[in-house]
């Protein structure tokens, strides 16, 4: 869109004016011509439904097969895929659709939780300090140089280690080390945002902090952080799934696919579809939410029109 | 320039006391009572008390703390609860053995994946851009340990053509000298050697490259067709300059920045990727260490680990930004 229909649009918001015709431009949100511009990207779209589909996998998953997750059939140890298995049995006798299928709950979720969380704290001290400046900038933003100080995954090793290995704390240890990923860029769009002439006649209207911030900042800055959060979903994905492999994560008999793969390591020759399939689905699910994040930035960018 | 460099470095001052302040609650801050935690239930009575005394675990948390960061600046990283080791000596050929598996992951990250970004900016939309571009965001999206793990099925157990494990031959041990094994056999004029060595640094390499190739290519080729539409561009094509001059010469000078800063930030990532692809290479590496410290819940190794891989990474940053400062003098800070 060019500029200058954006000035029209700017007048279409007030269609007092004498003279005026409206039925000639219609005026479009933002955010909508961007869902629209998301919509004809092909690639987000796949990415799109790569999600939905492992999302509706993952709720009917019940339906989806007649084994549990823990039925251990010692006789038909590590088979290979049949029309009974479809990927195979694993080690105790137990059908690999029906872990993946139970485990695509467990990653979904993994990431949603922990990417809200990451949102939440980082969003909030990332408009703390960059909103009130001074200080309190100074203290949390050395907070978060301390924690970018670690290469992730050490760092998550690190808080799993106090903590105790369990699924919950690994999720409390992603969603930790992923806050300063957001604070930092709330900030940064927090800084910029202050010093706009919107933002200046808030304050001169001698409206209250939080008002500003609430209805003023934070819708300003909502784009970048929704790119950051789609993108993020798929790291915490990889992150959780590096923990349950370092042993670190998920237990014994929850089917999650990196604890799974670092099982099926001791059969990569007898079994090899114990390793393939667990690892694909990883793999499509991230891919998923990053060609999502690509496209929503691309969407959200203004630079990207036309 | 100079007055750049001297904050950050005093920036650096509170970032290093909170790195060590997560290290030290590694141990200290676990819930609970930590000698018994780290001696498992089993323990004895006196045998937690005896650790808890070693360890100073029954002074209060400053004192320990005070303790912990007067070992560190002696130099002093603790004794592994396993080995009953010096830590300062077992981890330096471990880094030795990190350092050249992340060189050489890098080496192949940069080969790879800046030319296919060159390739794919210069033919925009062609099938190779296309291609190249979903390689790369499959290798963003892939698990770095299940391609490890696929690597070693298909290439050690299927194909056996590579070294599914560690750095060389059980039979033909190198003579160590720096511990860099591809180094130490040029040193010793080992060709036998120096092959073997090589040999065993392909899959690792390669796992751990993958994802840094990826994110190098993707900002190749955007950084690269950003320059390539710039008016000089066009003079010099207007001067009948050959494509491959165009390219190799003047875009490539210009597009280098933001691709350097990725290359530098992303050699920081891969000491933590290590982890997970020296874990299943059974590559005797400072990864692997820390793999092998959980699993014994030999804390201070894990603790001295994890804080000398931090260091490492914080001092890859500082050098990553003082060159971005050096290089472009256009980034006034």
């Amino acid at each position: 869109m060019t500029t200058e229909k954006k000035e029209q649009e700017k007048v279409d918001i007030h269609p007092n004016k004498e003279g005026y015709e409206p039925d000639e431009i219609t005026a479009i949100s933002p955010w909508k011509d961007a869902f629209r511009r998301l919509r004809k990207n092909r690639l987000s779209m796949t990415g799109f439904f790569i999600i939905v589909f492992f999302i509706i996998v993952g709720i009917f998953a019940p339906l989806l097969t007649s084994h549990g997750i823990d039925d251990q059939e010692l006789v038909n140890r590590l088979q290979p895929p049949s029309s009974e298995h479809w990927f195979g049995t694993d080690d105790l006798g137990r059908d690999i659709l029906t872990r993946i299928a139970y485990g695509a709950r467990i990653s979904l979720l993994v990431g949603f939780i922990a990417v809200t969380g990451a949102l939440i704290f980082g969003t909030l001290l990332g408009i703390i300090a960059g909103y009130f400046g001074k200080w309190v900038d100074m203290v949390i933003s050395r907070i978060f140089d301390i924690l970018l100080a670690f290469p992730s995954i050490l760092l998550a090793i690190a808080i799993v280690a106090i903590l105790g290995p369990s699924l919950q704390n690994a999720l409390v240890a992603i969603a930790i080390i992923n806050i300063p990923i957001f604070g930092r860029l709330v900030r940064s769009k927090v800084l910029s945002l202050r010093e706009e002439e919107f933002v200046m006649a808030a304050k001169a209207q001698g409206l209250k902090n939080g008002r500003i911030i609430f209805h003023h900042i934070l819708p300003n800055s909502l784009a970048p952080i929704i790119v950051q959060a789609t993108l993020g979903f798929g790291t915490a994905i990889l992150e959780a799934a590096a923990l349950g492999f370092l042993g670190l994560g998920a237990k014994q008999p929850t089917p999650e696919w990196g604890y799974m793969l670092s099982n099926a390591r001791d059969f990569i020759q007898l079994a090899p579809w114990t390793l393939v399939f667990p690892g694909i689905s990883i793999m499509l699910v991230v891919l998923g939410f990053n060609l999502i994040g690509d496209g929503l930035r691309d969407a959200l960018d203004p630079k990207m029109k036309n | 320039m100079l007055a750049y460099t001297i904050r950050r470095l005093l920036m650096l001052i509170p970032v290093l006391i909170g790195m060590t302040i997560i290290t030290f609650s590694i141990v200290h801050l676990i819930p609970g009572n930590p000698a018994q935690v780290i001696l498992g239930e089993s323990a004895t009575e006196t045998q937690v008390q005896d650790l808890e005394e070693s360890m100073g675990l029954n002074e209060p948390y400053i004192v320990q703390f005070g303790i912990y960061v007067s070992d560190l600046l002696q130099g002093d990283l603790g004794t592994s609860l396993k080995t009953k080791a010096s830590i300062n000596k077992e981890i330096l050929p471990k880094l030795a053995a990190t350092f050249e598996l992340t060189f050489f992951a890098m080496l192949f990250a940069i080969i790879i994946g800046v030319n296919a970004g060159i390739i794919s900016a210069w033919r925009h939309n062609s099938w190779f851009d296309f291609f190249a571009m979903l390689f790369a965001l499959v290798g963003v999206s892939m698990p770095v340990f299940w391609l490890a793990l696929m690597e070693q099925w298909i290439f050690a157990q299927e194909l056996g053509w590579l070294p599914a494990h560690g750095r060389q031959d059980s039979r033909s041990q190198i003579d160590p000298i720096t511990h860099f094994y591809v180094l130490d056999s040029i040193l010793h004029m080992d060709m036998k050697q120096l092959f073997i060595s090589l040999k065993h640094l392909v899959l690792p390499s390669i796992a751990l490259g993958t994802i840094p190739m990826a994110i190098i290519a993707r900002m190749t080729r955007s950084s690269m067709l950003e320059v390539m539409s710039s008016d000089y561009i066009r003079t010099i094509r207007a001067k009948g300059s050959g494509q491959f001059l165009v390219i190799y010469k003047h875009a490539l000078k210009n597009a280098t920045i933001p691709v350097l800063t990725i290359i530098g930030l992303q050699t920081g990532v891969l000491l933590g990727g290590a982890i997970l692809t020296e874990t299943i290479f059974s590559w005797p590496g400072i990864g692997r260490y820390i793999y092998d410290a959980i699993s014994y819940r030999d804390y201070p190794v894990i603790q001295s680990g994890i804080l000398v891989v931090a260091l490492i990474f914080v001092m890859i940053n500082l050098i990553v930004d003082l060159l971005y400062a050096f290089i472009d003098p256009r980034i006034k800070y």
